[in-house]
């Protein structure tokens, strides 16, 4: 698809940065102030989308894009279940996703356990995967072949 | 109490939108709108009277806060909600390229 | 010996990811492990049966109870969950042997074994979560991955029957989430076993919220009014993924959950017991009657599944109609055996029909009765399995549809219902009618058209899949005997029924 004029490209310079930071601020805050990873990795993954949109689709730098996005969803779920057994060998009850880092003080930002880490993991995973499938529906419909 | 027939309301026109429409697209959207009525009716079954955002700050100690249960609840429920509203779209746009039309009555290979 | 519960959820998505993860660099690694995987899970649930008696609970995250009220995660194992783990592990895994050479059709062939390894997480998570929340949540897993495998071909009738499907799941699921919703409100926990001493008996709200279940999980499991969706989509999905739905899928997060919600955490009504009977009943009857017009073998099929879903709800609701009456407590137990017994022989059975019209789709590249005839001559592993799968669904000794059938259809006797033995007598003579038009058309007593003459036996790993498949209904009918009985049925019948063992041991432990 084509991409939209140089206004909008050049405020997307601007702008798409800025909005990928304010999503790593809402991730990293992800305990201590309401939203966490799921809702951080959407804004990340709106940032990546508006840079598409705004600039047109190019077929094969998206799909070199598309296969180490594949790459980084399952690695953040992989990440997520392996943080969830390192309870069962690390803790002292010995128990699967118990918490095994120091909790703080409330209130710090390295506080409660490994919940930053699962915030962090989770918003890799769902940025790429809002990005997959904003790349398989609009970008890939070239792809499919009629049928017969 | 007018709050959670105004939910149950919202779920008979999100239901009107699948059963009667001919669209692909608008009955997906009435599916959407089902999805939001109940997400709604979970959040509004854990008010408590003058509760604030139940998060744990070092000054808010001994405050009233509302019921966190059904916010964890309706957050999960969101994700599934867009999984499935993906699904749908992803099934609609191939069968779109398929028969060439979004009309339910054209689309009609499977009989019996 | 707890810390085992949790495997069942982390080896199949832990598969799932690593080979979505290693299947782009290495080839082919998506189909060792899924078989991999599920043997294990399949060895380790025989073993849990034989050697682990005792219910085995398990919270995550090491929370204890506070106040004697559960505020932790809970997994369960029970006797009830470990025939459902059983049938999961065992039908998983012969599926999978079968669908090595199956998917080689398919080019977008690595995706196929993340999303089944991505259902049978879900199917394995609800089996045996112990709240109601994560129920939900593992239901979706397991809807969502079947939705994207039924159109996997990408062929104008799978997409379509792929839509149909998803829109009546969505409704379903919503309503669900809905009674979630109103049982939260009134007794504030998700806990199955807390809910249980927790919800008011009987009232007006509770027969609201146990019809929202049954009307939402019906849709799950494809009950009477609730089974539109299922012919088109278990007819046109990929086989081996037919044999999974039809097999596994409508019993896991159908069935399975109706029975334990209304034995274990609502109290007992005779109107609602009444009502699933009576829905079990109209199943069997719609199902068998649309089934004998069909031409088309896995449209047949899955009309036989309607009704043979009927049969399993038949058996339990007696025993639910018998227990809400206050009646005789050993012809309960006897009826909710038979039932249980009748779910484990169905999977197995139409497992293996749906394995076998798939054999031959491959082989011949059609469906329609009417363009088929005399196989028996080129495909002979096929009509023996085939042969095999229609006697026991017909109900003919020795075959394990045989038992399982006389055992409903005596505790009907016994109950006193004498219409309800009849009609299912009548069902069954119907359901051989129809499959000795399969055997005949399509394998027996016509000539080989011409244009299919040159046609061979399926491959090896859908060979050997189908026969072990075919060896175990003739050994699934040994379950009848009274050692194996008390080893693998009477736990089951005792957590269903009797003074709510899990509860006692989930709040006492």
């Amino acid at each position: 698809m084509k991409g939209m004029s140089i206004i909008v490209q050049k405020i997307c310079q601007i702008v798409a940065p800025v909005i990928f930071l304010f999503g790593i601020y809402i991730v990293i805050h992800g305990h201590l102030t309401p939203g966490g990873g799921f809702a951080g990795g959407v804004i990340m993954a709106g940032a990546f989308i508006f840079q598409i949109i705004s600039y047109g689709s190019d077929l094969p730098k998206l799909q070199k894009k598309e296969f180490s996005l594949e790459i980084l969803e399952s690695s953040g779920i992989l990440g997520f279940l392996i943080i969830a057994c390192l309870g069962l060998l690390f803790s002292t009850v010995g128990i699967f996703f118990a918490n095994f880092l120091p909790t703080g003080k409330i209130g710090e930002l390295v506080s409660a356990g490994y919940i930053p880490l699962a915030n962090i993991v989770v918003a890799a995973e769902v940025s790429a995967a809002i990005s997959l499938i904003f790349l398989a529906m609009i970008v890939f419909k070239e792809e499919i072949s009629d049928d017969r | 109490m007018i709050l959670y027939i105004l939910c149950f309301v919202l779920f008979m026109v999100g239901l009107y939108g699948v059963l009667v429409k001919r669209n692909l697209i608008k009955i997906i959207i009435g599916l959407a709108i089902i999805e939001y009525s109940v997400f709604l009716f979970l959040i509004l079954i854990g008010y408590v009277k003058d509760g604030t955002a139940p998060i744990l700050n070092s000054e808010a100690e001994g405050a009233i806060f509302v019921d966190p249960l059904p916010q964890a609840m309706v957050l999960t429920a969101i994700v599934i909600g867009l999984a499935t509203t993906a699904m749908l779209l992803s099934i609609a746009i191939r069968l779109y390229r398929k028969y060439g039309t979004f009309d339910i009555r054209e689309i009609r290979s499977l009989k019996g | 010996m707890n810390n085992l519960v949790p495997l069942y959820i982390v080896v199949p998505l832990g598969f799932a990811l690593l080979s979505a993860i290693l299947g782009k660099f290495i080839r082919d690694i998506g189909k060792y492990l899924l078989n991999i995987g599920l043997l294990f899970l399949t060895i380790l649930t025989i073993y849990l049966i034989v050697y682990v008696p005792e219910t085995l609970i398990y919270r995550v995250g090491g929370f204890e109870d506070i106040n004697s009220i559960p505020i932790a995660i809970y997994m369960m194992i029970d006797g009830f969950t470990k025939i459902l783990l059983l049938v999961i592990s065992l039908v998983g895994f012969l599926v999978a042997l079968y669908s090595i050479s199956y998917t080689k059709q398919y080019t977008a062939e690595p995706k196929f074994y993340i999303l089944f390894l991505l259902m049978m997480t879900g199917m394995f998570g609800m089996v045996i979560s112990g709240d109601i929340f994560n129920m939900y949540v593992y239901l979706e897993i397991a809807a969502i991955a079947s939705y994207a495998l039924v159109a996997f071909g990408i062929e104008k009738h799978q997409l379509e029957a792929s839509f149909k499907y998803q829109v009546l799941g969505c409704v379903g699921s919503m309503l669900i989430l809905m009674g979630i919703g109103f049982i939260y409100w009134q007794t504030g926990t998700l806990n199955v076993a807390d809910i249980a001493t927790q919800l008011p008996a009987a009232g007006p709200y509770t027969k609201f919220v146990s019809v929202l279940f049954i009307v939402g999980f019906g849709l799950k499991a494809a009950m009477f009014p609730f089974h539109a969706w299922l012919p088109d989509a278990h007819s046109s999905a990929p086989s081996p993924i037919s044999a999974m739905l039809s097999g596994v899928l409508i019993k896991a997060i159908g069935i399975y959950v109706i029975f334990r919600l209304f034995f274990n955490m609502f109290a007992l009504s005779p109107q609602i017991a009444m009502a699933i009977t009576v829905l079990g009943i109209l199943s069997m009857l719609v199902g068998v009657l649309l089934a004998i017009g069909q031409w088309d073998i896995k449209r047949l099929l899955a009309y036989h599944s309607i009704s043979q879903i009927g049969y399993v709800v038949l058996g339990v609701g007696i025993g639910m109609i018998l227990l809400a009456n206050d009646g005789d407590k050993a012809i309960a137990a006897f009826s909710i055996m038979g039932g249980l017994f009748h779910l484990i022989n169905h999977s197995f059975f139409k497992g293996l029909l749906f394995l076998n019209s798939g054999a031959i789709e491959t082989a011949t590249g059609t469906r329609n009765m009417k363009k088929l005839g005399g196989l028996s001559e080129k495909m002979p592993v096929t009509t023996a399995t085939t042969f095999s799968a229609s006697m026991a669904i017909s109900g003919i000794p020795p075959f394990n549809g045989f038992f399982s059938k006389l055992i409903i259809i005596i505790a009907a006797v016994q109950a006193g219902f004498y219409w309800l033995a009849f009609i299912a007598v009548i069902v069954s003579i119907i359901t051989l009618a129809s499959f000795t038009k399969v055997m005949r058309y399509t394998f027996y007593n016509k000539k080989l058209p011409e244009r299919l003459s040159k046609i061979k036996e399926s491959p090896f790993a859908m060979a050997l899949s189908m026969s072990i498949m075919a060896v175990l209904c003739l050994a699934f009918s040994l379950l009848v005997i009274p050692e194996f009985r008390e080893i693998v049925f009477s736990p089951a019948v005792e957590a269903l029924m009797g003074a709510s063992p899990p509860i006692n041991s989930l709040m006492g432990y």
